[in-house]
């Protein structure tokens, strides 16, 4: 695959890939940055593949094999059922803030990345979808894609706001959504891969995914390998939260999580939460030794996810935070599935037993126990097993706080401010 | 032989917790503290097929599937 000549050159201690600065809000600035995109085709997925780019949104998958299959899946159906594009923008993570940042600093990058998916899977069509709460961002992709009405690339691009809440951005609640339902997840199969929007073959990827896409497509496969590892190469947006300067950082894979936390500044940790609240505790110990890399993190029963990286300090209480952040999971239920509506729920309740000091004779924690056993993995979506490895790694993380509040009731800090965020979501599904 | 093997299962979102399936096919399924059917994902052999026919047949939200093994 051809691309350009001059590879985009990384700083000598820190990485820009994603985020310029200043940041490339408008075309000009973009093309002045990185020039005009290439018109690649379909030979992107190869590339793609080369360079081992994974999704950024959660879940990690392949990104070429989830562009082959909607390509192939194209090309083989008729009557006109040509695929879509999906660049999901919806950030429901109340600990995530990458996605929205990545959206105002560099939206060309994202719509660049857009346009060399479609192209790549024979799409001539691709959907940006951001939450209508976050009417900046709104705002600044109908902004950018008004611009570059001039570009002629034949890839029609829009905006679509959505509901703000946690579960939108799962994909199949995307698409339902896209297609006038509820924004709720729905049974699967069929993925989206195989009747998505219009019933058309869809790529739903992360916003961040696509964006990495646009500078392989720029730049190649080897170019981009040259930040990160072996098994986890590029880089990654993380946003890191209970530091002293918390914010949206670019890293390359790989790097160890003590040097991306002191770049950021912290002391006092009493645990680490990897991943959002899909994501796992890691204890003090173990966030000083792993590094962000795919395998590191499963070891210790934690992955990567969207990058969400919060630090809560040693004089926080860590089981008061984990009442109340399980009684929100409980809340962001779309209440579809048996197992997670009442599951959770009741899990929510033993950790809040657990918590304020009441579970004398650890009844509710064995309860807890047998109920995360037993609701995992029986979902439509995956908010039930993100509920289990929240709870599940802060039990083992906290278990000696477990035992203190047991035997002495809740400790100091057990009234003391929030610290980790719990919003209000917006009531409606449509 | 491998290639007709069945397995069950289950839709959770039409699923409302009827409970039938779990008395037509004990062996199979049990009931979750809440009333909802928990699967076991094993392949169902021939001698059982007809059980898991009766469990799927008597489905009120024909939630419960009995699909061919998935090969990918």
């Amino acid at each position: 695959m051809t691309t350009l000549a001059e590879p985009f050159a990384d700083g000598e201690t820190d990485v820009a890939r994603l985020l310029p600065r200043p940041p490339a809000a408008r075309l000009v600035d973009h093309l002045a940055r990185l020039g005009t995109p290439p018109s690649s085709g379909r030979e992107l997925i190869g590339e793609v593949e080369r360079a081992g780019l994974r999704g950024r949104g959660g879940a990690g998958f392949p990104t070429a094999i989830k562009m082959e299959a909607v390509r192939s899946r194209g090309a083989r159906l008729l009557q006109g059922r040509k695929p879509i594009v999906v660049a999901n923008g919806t950030e429901g993570e109340p600990l995530s803030a990458k996605d929205k940042t990545l959206l105002v600093h560099a939206p060309h990058l994202v719509l660049d990345g857009m346009v060399a998916a479609a192209r790549a899977v024979g799409a001539d069509e691709g959907v940006v979808c951001v939450e209508r709460t976050a009417t900046p961002v709104v705002h600044a992709l109908e902004r950018a894609i008004a611009e570059r009405r001039n570009l002629a690339d034949g890839i029609t691009l829009r905006v679509a706001p959505t509901p703000a809440r946690y579960v939108v951005g799962e994909e199949t609640a995307l698409v339902n959504w896209l297609n006038g339902g509820d924004a709720k997840p729905t049974f699967t199969p069929p993925r989206p891969f195989e009747r998505g929007v219009d019933r058309r073959p869809t790529l739903v990827d992360n916003v961040e995914t696509l964006a990495h896409a646009a500078l392989i497509a720029r730049f190649g496969a080897k170019w981009w390998r040259s930040a990160g590892t072996e098994t986890d190469p590029g880089t990654m947006l993380v946003t890191l939260s209970g530091v002293a300067r918390p914010g949206v950082y670019e890293v390359p894979l790989g790097s160890p999580l003590r040097h991306v936390l002191r770049n950021a500044g912290v002391h006092d940790v009493g645990g680490v939460l990897v991943g959002g609240y899909f994501g796992a505790w890691l204890t003090p110990r173990q966030a000083a030794m792993v590094t962000l890399s795919t395998d590191d993190l499963k070891v210790m029963g934690a992955g990567l996810g969207c990058g969400a990286i919060a630090v809560l300090s040693g004089d926080t209480c860590p089981l008061a935070e984990l009442a109340r952040v399980t009684q929100w999971l409980a809340s962001q239920s779309a209440g579809q599935c048996g197992a997670c509506a009442h599951g959770l729920p009741a899990i929510a309740g033993a950790v809040q037993h657990i918590a304020d000091g009441s579970d004398r004779d650890a009844s509710a924690e064995a309860a807890a126990r047998r109920w995360l056993d037993m609701v995992a993995g029986r979902g439509a979506c995956k908010l039930p097993d993100g509920a289990v490895r929240f709870v599940s790694s802060g039990f083992t993380v906290f278990a000696e706080h477990i035992a203190e509040h047991r035997a002495r009731g809740p400790c100091a800090a057990f009234d003391a401010p929030a610290v980790l965020p719990v919003p209000r979501p917006e009531e409606s599904w449509r | 032989m491998s290639a007709t093997r069945k397995k069950l299962r289950l839709d959770p979102i039409m699923c409302v917790g009827h409970g039938l399936c779990a008395e037509l096919f004990p062996e199979r399924i049990t009931l979750d503290d809440w009333g909802y059917p928990i699967i076991d994902p094993t392949p169902i052999s021939p001698a059982l097929e007809e059980h898991a026919r009766r469990a799927t047949d008597a489905c009120p939200t024909l939630a419960l599937l009995l699909e061919r093994e998935r090969t990918r």
